[in-house]
Parts: C-alpha cells; sequence; structure tokens
C-alpha cells in the first residue's frame, strides 16, 4: 500500500524518518476454533507531529493494531508476520523491560470508557505518581508535587482536592482527564487514544478532544485516533485509515476521505455516518434494494394528544452525614433540600408522532422516560395516556394493568436487555405470553414468525440465543419484542447507541418504517441529536432536570434559540467539508 | 469508624435473640432423655423422675425457657453435667484451645494458597496453575481424619519428628499463664521459649492437617478473582503505562482481588472453628468442637446451647472484622456503610 506522507500537519519535515512505522503487520490471536488473523498486512507510517485516524466497525482490528505497537496484546495473540518500528526500536523483537521503559515514557494510550481505566480503589493523585516514578520521572520526594502538575496541565480545577480523589468520586468526563494525564505525565513522543470518547456526551467530547489536540500540539507529539466515526476523525486528524476486516482498505488525507472516498467500504461508512442535510434513507448503503416504502397508514386520529405530561417532578432524597449518638443507631440527620432529578416538565406526543428527548447525561432523560415507562413513581405531576392518569396507577402495580402492553420500551443495550437463557423466539414472546394474549401453541409461534419479519429477523435465527447473534440482530429481538403486544406508544432508550454505524443506519430505518406500518408513537431519548433530527419530528432538550427547549425538530436545529442547545449542536464534530 | 462497628453490632441482636430461641428449642426437641442417661441403666422411675426435677426438667418449656434466659443474663450458661463444670469456665478453656489451632492451620494455608493462586492466575495454563488444581482437588478431597491419621504415621511413627498426638502440651509441660489463651503468645510472652517449642511441637502437625483442607477454597478464589482483575481495563492501563509487572499484579490487580478472598477466609475460618472435630479427635486437642458433640450425644443441653451461641457471638465479630477489612481495602464500601 502506498502512503503519501501527511502534508496536512504544520511543521512535518518530510527528510525525517517517521515516528512511527508499521509494515506488513499480522496479529494472531490463537481460540477455540483455532487461530485468527485480526490484523492482516497492515501498514502504516506516522510522521512526527502527525495526528492519524484510523476508522473502521467493530471486528475490523483497529484496536488489536494499536495494542500490538505498544505491545500489550493479551495472552492469545500474537505478532505473526510483520515489523513495528519505533523512533528506530523494533518493537517486535525488543526485550519486554526495553518495551516497558518506553510505555508510558515514549507511547502512551488513553482508552474507552475511562472510569474502568483507573484503579478502582488507588487515589488518581497516586496512580500518576506510580507512573512518574516508575520512569525517573519523579523522585517519592516530589511526586506528589510533580502529580499536581500533571494534573493542572490536563485543566483539571482544584488539583490539590483532586489527587485525593477516587476515580468513583469523579465524573466520565473528569476521569477521561485523569486518564489523559496519566498518559502525557512522562511527555511520550506517541500518544495512541482508543476510541476517548465513546460514551461520553458531545460537549463532553469535544472539551477532551480539544484538550488532547491542545496539548499534544503543543508538545509536537504524534496521535492515533481510534473511533468508529468517520466525523471525529475527520475534524481532528490530519489523515485518515479506514479498516475493514483486518485490512487496510483506504489511507488519505481526512478532507479527501469525505470529499471523494475511494473504496466501497469507505463510501458504506460515511454514507451511514448521521450528517447534516441528510435523511434516514440517505444513510443506507446505495446498492442496498430500494425499499419497498410502505405508504404511510392514515393514522386514525392523528395528532390528537396520546400522551399528555403535566408538572412532573422527581426528588430523591439527599442524604445528610448523620452525626453522633444518632448516627450509630441509623437515624438519618436533618433532611438537606431534596434533589430534583426531573424539575417540573410538562410536554404532549401526539397520536403517530415521534418526540426526541435530548440532553447530556444527569439531565433527567433517563429519569422521565423510566416514569413514563410506569417503572418509576413520580414525586408530583400527572401522566395522562389516552385520557387515563397513568401516574395515579403505582409503578409496582402498573405491570398488572391493562396499560402494560399500551406502553414499552427498547433498551439501550441489546445484549444486557436479552435474557442470555432465552431463545429469540422465547424472548419474542415474552410480552404476549406475560400480557395474556391468550396465544398459545403454533398461533404463537406463527405470531412470533410475522414479528420477525416485521423487523427483518430471519426466521432460521429464531431459534438462537443471544450470543449467537449479532449486535443488529440481538436489536431487532429487542424491537420486536417490544411491538409484540402492539403498544400505542414505543420509548426508544438510545437504541443505536451500542451499535456500529451500518447497522445503526439499518435499525434506524426499520424503526421508521415500523412506525408509520403500525401506525405508533415514538419517545426517542438519545444523545446525538443527528439521529434525533433524522428521526424524530419534535425534540425537547433537557438540562438539570428542566426542558430549555422544545419545538419541531428541524426549526431548533436551524435556528436554536437556547444557549445551551447552540452549545449542543456546536459540539457535534463536523467533517471539513 | 467506631459509629459504624456499634451500629453493625446493633444489627446483630435480632440474630442473637434468635440464636438463643432456636438453639434452646432444638435442644429440648432432640431424642433422648436426660434424665435417664444420667441416671444411668438401672435406675428405678422414681430416680429418674427425681433427676428431672433437679434439672427442672418437669416444668413446662416457657418456664424452662424463662429460667434459662435469666441465667443468660447474669451469664450463667449452666452446669455441664459430663464435665461437672460450669459450661462458661469449659468453653473459656476450651475455645484459645480451637481457635489457637484454627488460625494457626489458616495462617499456613494462606501462606501457601495465595501465592499459589496468584502464580496460577498470573501464568494461566501453565505448570503451576494445573499444580494449583491438582493441590487445591486433592486438599479438599482427602478428609481431614485421613490426612490427619497420615500425618501422624509419617511423621510421628515413621520419622519420629512430632510428638506424639496427645493434646496442646506433653504432659511434662504444664500450660503457661492465661493471657491470650493461646499457648503459643502465652509462653512466648512469658518468656519461656522452652515451653513454646513444646506447644509448637504439638500444634503443627493438626495445624497442617487444617491447612491442607483449607487451601481449596481459598487458592480456588485467589486465582478466580485475580483472573478477572488481571482482564480488566485498569490492569491494561496499568501495562500501558509501562509499570512493572510486579506493580501490576501486586498493587494493582491483587489489592481489587482481595474482597472475594477476604469473604472466603472468613466463611472458612468459622467453619473450620467448628467443625474440625475430626481433627481434635485424632490429636486429642482439648477444642471446643469435641466438647459440643460429647455434650450432644449425652444429651447434656447447656453446653450445647453454650457452644452454639459462642459460635453465633464469634461469627457475628468475624463479620464485624471482614466488613471492617473491607473498608480498608475498597474506598467504596467505606462510602456506602
Amino acid at each position: 500500500m502506498n502512503i503519501h506522507a501527511g502534508n496536512m500537519s504544520a511543521g512535518v519535515n518530510n527528510m525525517q524518518p517517521p515516528l512511527l512505522e508499521v509494515r506488513d503487520l499480522t496479529v494472531e490471536f490463537a481460540t477455540r476454533r483455532g487461530t485468527v488473523q485480526a490484523v492482516k498486512q497492515v501498514d502504516l507510517t506516522l510522521a512526527k507531529g502527525e495526528t492519524l485516524g484510523i476508522v473502521g466497525e467493530s471486528g475490523s482490528g483497529k484496536s488489536v493494531t494499536s495494542y500490538a505497537v505498544m505491545r500489550i496484546l493479551d495472552r492469545a495473540g500474537r505478532i505473526a508476520e510483520g515489523t513495528i518500528s519505533f523512533g528506530g526500536v523494533d518493537i517486535g523483537a525488543a526485550s519486554e523491560s526495553q518495551v516497558r521503559a518506553l510505555r508510558g515514557r515514549e507511547m502512551s494510550m488513553i482508552f474507552q470508557n475511562p472510569r474502568a481505566a483507573l484503579n478502582p480503589i488507588r487515589k488518581v493523585g497516586k496512580q500518576i505518581e506510580d507512573v512518574l516514578i516508575e520512569h525517573v520521572q519523579a523522585q517519592p520526594s516530589d511526586a506528589k508535587e510533580k502529580a499536581i502538575e500533571v494534573l493542572k496541565a490536563v485543566r483539571i480545577a482544584r488539583p490539590e482536592e483532586r489527587y485525593h480523589a477516587y476515580p468513583f468520586e469523579l465524573s466520565g468526563g473528569m476521569c477521561q482527564r485523569i486518564v489523559i494525564a496519566l498518559a502525557l505525565a512522562c511527555r511520550p513522543q506517541l500518544l495512541i487514544a482508543d476510541e476517548p470518547t465513546t460514551g461520553l456526551d458531545v460537549t463532553t467530547q469535544k472539551a477532551v478532544m480539544d484538550l488532547v489536540v491542545e496539548l499534544t500540539r503543543e508538545r509536537n507529539m504524534s496521535t492515533i485516533l481510534i473511533t468508529h466515526d468517520l466525523g471525529l476523525a475527520s475534524a481532528y486528524c490530519d489523515r485518515v485509515m479506514v479498516m475493514e476486516k483486518g485490512k487496510v482498505v483506504e489511507t488519505a488525507n481526512a478532507e479527501a476521505v469525505f470529499r471523494a472516498p475511494q473504496h466501497a467500504y469507505t463510501r458504506k461508512l460515511m454514507r451511514a455516518t448521521p450528517r447534516k442535510g441528510v435523511t434516514l434513507r440517505d444513510l443506507l448503503p446505495e446498492d442496498a434494494a430500494p425499499v419497498a416504502l410502505t405508504p404511510a397508514m392514515p393514522v386514525e386520529g392523528a395528532g390528537t394528544p396520546l400522551l399528555v405530561v403535566e408538572n412532573l417532578v422527581k426528588e430523591y432524597p439527599r442524604q445528610t452525614p448523620a452525626t453522633g449518638l444518632a448516627g450509630a443507631f441509623g437515624i438519618k440527620g436533618a433532611a438537606a433540600d431534596p434533589f430534583r432529578a426531573v424539575d417540573d416538565i410538562s410536554f404532549s406526543v401526539a397520536k403517530g408522532e415521534s418526540l426526541g428527548l435530548v440532553g447530556e447525561s444527569g439531565c433527567g432523560k433517563s429519569t422521565t422516560s423510566m416514569m413514563l415507562m410506569r417503572l418509576l413513581d413520580p414525586t408530583s405531576g400527572r401522566i395522562v395516556f389516552k385520557g387515563e392518569e397513568l401516574s395515579a396507577i403505582p409503578a409496582k402495580r402498573f405491570a398488572g394493568s391493562k396499560w402494560r402492553s399500551r406502553i414499552q420500551l427498547v433498551f439501550q443495550d441489546p445484549t444486557d436487555s436479552l435474557n442470555p437463557r432465552y431463545t429469540a423466539a422465547r424472548a419474542i414472546a415474552d410480552p404476549l405470553l406475560r400480557l395474556g394474549s391468550g396465544l398459545s401453541g403454533k398461533a404463537l409461534r406463527a405470531k412470533v414468525e410475522e414479528l420477525a419479519g416485521l423487523v427483518g429477523l430471519p426466521v432460521h435465527l429464531l431459534d438462537r440465543f443471544p450470543h449467537q447473534l449479532s449486535g443488529g440482530q440481538k436489536a431487532r429481538v429487542g424491537i420486536a419484542r417490544a411491538i409484540a403486544p402492539d403498544p400505542d406508544l414505543v420509548i426508544l432508550d438510545e437504541p443505536t447507541a451500542a451499535l456500529d454505524v451500518s447497522v445503526q443506519a439499518v435499525v434506524l430505518n426499520l424503526l421508521q418504517d415500523l412506525k408509520q406500518r403500525l401506525g405508533m408513537s415514538y419517545i426517542f431519548v438519545s444523545h446525538d441529536l443527528e439521529v434525533v433530527r433524522m428521526l424524530c419530528d419534535r425534540v425537547i432538550v433537557m438540562r438539570t432536570g428542566r426542558i430549555v427547549e422544545e419545538g419541531a425538530t428541524e426549526a431548533i436545529m436551524a435556528a436554536p434559540k437556547a444557549e445551551y442547545t447552540r452549545e449542543l449542536l456546536a459540539s457535534i464534530p463536523h467533517p471539513p467539508i | 469508624m467506631l459509629k459504624q462497628i456499634v451500629r453493625r453490632l446493633g444489627t446483630a441482636v435480632p440474630s442473637l435473640i434468635g440464636v438463643v430461641i432456636v438453639t434452646f428449642l432444638l435442644t429440648r426437641v432432640l431424642p433422648g432423655d436426660t434424665a435417664a442417661y444420667f441416671a444411668g441403666p438401672a435406675a428405678t422411675p422414681q430416680a429418674i423422675a427425681e433427676i428431672k426435677t433437679k434439672l427442672g426438667l418437669d416444668q413446662p418449656l416457657f418456664v424452662q425457657f424463662l429460667a434459662y434466659v435469666k441465667d443468660l443474663a447474669t451469664g450463667n450458661l449452666g452446669m455441664s453435667l459430663t464435665t461437672g463444670q460450669p459450661v462458661f469456665e469449659d468453653i473459656r478453656a476450651r475455645l484459645p484451645a480451637s481457635a489457637e489451632l484454627t488460625l494457626l492451620g489458616l495462617i499456613l494455608s494462606v501462606a501457601v494458597s495465595v501465592p499459589l493462586g496468584i502464580l496460577a492466575a498470573v501464568r494461566q495454563g501453565s505448570w503451576i496453575d494445573h499444580l494449583c488444581r491438582v493441590v487445591a482437588t486433592a486438599g479438599v478431597s482427602l478428609p481431614v481424619f485421613f490426612t490427619g491419621l497420615l500425618l501422624v504415621y509419617v511423621f510421628y511413627y515413621k520419622l519420629g519428628w512430632a510428638p506424639a498426638p496427645m493434646g496442646r502440651l506433653d504432659f511434662i509441660y504444664s500450660a503457661p499463664d492465661t493471657v491470650t489463651g493461646f499457648y503459643l503468645i502465652d509462653s512466648l510472652l512469658a518468656g519461656d521459649f522452652e515451653l513454646f517449642r513444646a506447644a509448637w511441637s504439638q500444634i503443627w502437625l493438626p495445624a497442617v492437617t487444617l491447612a491442607i483442607f483449607s487451601l481449596a477454597p481459598i487458592a480456588r478464589m485467589t486465582r478466580a478473582s485475580m483472573l478477572s482483575v488481571l482482564a480488566s481495563d485498569f490492569v491494561r492501563t496499568a501495562r500501558a503505562s509501562g509499570l512493572k509487572p510486579s506493580k501490576v499484579v501486586m498493587g494493582y490487580a491483587f489489592r481489587n482481588a482481595l474482597l472475594p478472598v477476604i469473604t472466603t477466609l472468613g466463611m472458612v475460618f468459622s467453619f473450620l472453628l467448628g467443625a474440625n472435630v475430626l481433627v481434635e479427635k485424632v490429636f486429642a486437642w482439648p477444642g471446643i468442637g469435641s466438647y459440643a458433640i460429647e455434650a450432644l450425644i449425652t444429651s447434656d443441653y447447656a453446653p450445647v446451647q453454650g457452644f452454639v451461641l459462642a459460635m453465633a457471638i464469634l461469627y457475628v465479630l468475624l463479620n464485624l472484622a471482614i466488613d471492617i477489612l473491607y473498608g480498608l481495602v475498597d474506598p467504596r464500601v467505606r462510602i456506602e456503610a
């Protein structure tokens, strides 16, 4: 593969040897079913100060490539072929202690899921000290001082205080700053960022990425950004390398990848990425069979309110530490003002409408959806569904009411929300059996097959267990289960957050089709504004339990009124076109 | 911290009341007639009835229970009919014997099984992993009376490295002044090294027997817990930061793997303390297990009730100690408490 030197980054001297050079890298994993090649003949070069994005979907080998560079593959994996040369050191041939000296000092890594990436029972300051002392950047006597300096460098407020914090006491974004601090503590030359912002809110994502860019630029470091998000990669990288099934399919500078993608897979990925000015149909591959658009069934009584929420409030008691003898006997201290997770919100959903519920984590959108699902009792306020006041039925008894089958939920994690011991057919049949459809035997099976057909799940997969299904197939099972009792309202809680973009594109289209065919209403909970824009008619933006803006999706996206909505929209990484 | 301890002790009160009631009832419904047993086979019904009246066994159950609770409140656990001693004194003399043996066995066991479990996890699939599996399986599948007898046969009869299995001390020595009740510690406190050596020579064989038996759960739990922690993200971060393998395994992984190991330790300890009757029998150890069994066989209520109560209190204290250890290891537990 011919890789031209990155010409985007300023200060790259083409005469210098590259910092990192990988040739013909093949990584094998020993599995129960024999060896599997996770990475096949990958070449890559990275100049000093350059930023390279490696983009691909799950199983593309993008993470494995970077683990091979750091030589931290797990036990089953090994570098089968090829050479990795980092600053003149042959990583493949070097001894373990040589590579160890490089890790953390010359090349570092930051990870997905920052909270899990930190030792849960060690103070974050101590963890930074460990790295500093290991690489002789500090002595035990001045380690604390230097660790606090490192914390300052990643813009952590009150670093002296945070030094003593444990990871569970910090927010996700804050934890990622600590992980970055760990990685950059010894001022390495190469930073590998493996999905550094997946799972973080868009605003946090922007803050974290901007910090990484600023620090790496300041120190003239090279960066590899591994991501499934083409938008993110193109917004922050000089060059982008696209991987599919362990192979590099395309390497080009970021602009070129977006303007004129060469490889079919890149085009498919690009199409599937939600972005400005496209519709749901645009996300599907160009060669996909033209979807027979079901003519939207005229929904009976469309536009009449299906669900009306009035002054909904959810409060959680805030416990103050009890003191003295009272505490000893388990008597709580004086109650502080309760914490309002949802603070007096009102809205309505019309029949056949889909409403987006958007906001950062902690804004109350999940609490709201739990209350609408009637899994949680509101502190005050009314939930009126089809003229019936559902908030009058306690959440504990709601499962037994006739309204249970009218409101259903599609969960965020398609894997964890399926019983691992139920086949797909059993999972789909579950609400039919429990909500008194009266179906059994052949009739039940026929209904399940009909539902599978609706969500595009091949019938022969119905007898498989969740672990035998792919992520997209599991998502389909989850959707089929939700629509099985023929509900009027489906609450979708980030149903595609755990899916690859190409699968997400298909699932979103499926949801849109189903809505039109079955005349359901959706409440779509998400932090991805682009997805909400394509799927929803109206959108509600929430922050700290309150509604900051509400209106037609297109109008809000085009001309946001609230400062916070503008901030959210500005945080979405856009490709440089 | 103190607050937490007081609260935990408070929650134990209902379970202790439950234990008092249940043991009282259980001992009463057990088959066998105490009075008949002590009157002897040739006793007349009259004599038996007389003994019954003397022991208060002719009273209604409720009255007996009230009397029992009243005694308990004054610290009187009753008299043992077999030893003729107050039960409280018996337990005070015998509990340290069992505790010393069990603790030493557990210490030996931990000294072997924890490093073995760690090594087995770090070198998963290697010979040391297999060794760990074999040792654990063998240890748990050989009954203690068998390993005990085997050890006595080899080390006392064949090699002569151990004295005769005749209790805590050879008859030529007299017990050290009681401070802790543990002969090993008391003899050292008294500065009597010869006595220490004598006590050690008696205790090491039964302690090893117990250790072999308790190897399995601790080693397996250490291994399993280490394996899951070693596969976690933060260990990968530690490795990617270039930390030394020893730092990664001991400083990062092991401390996180400790919680389930501590839980297992607590369970093994409380189990061994009451259940090592067989070891106590083989080595003629004057422990609390054999005391309780003998009392049970002779339908001697008071010692059985005293034994169960002592065990229950011990269990409460043990759990408290484990919770405190938890808090020391894991800051997250501290917050929840």
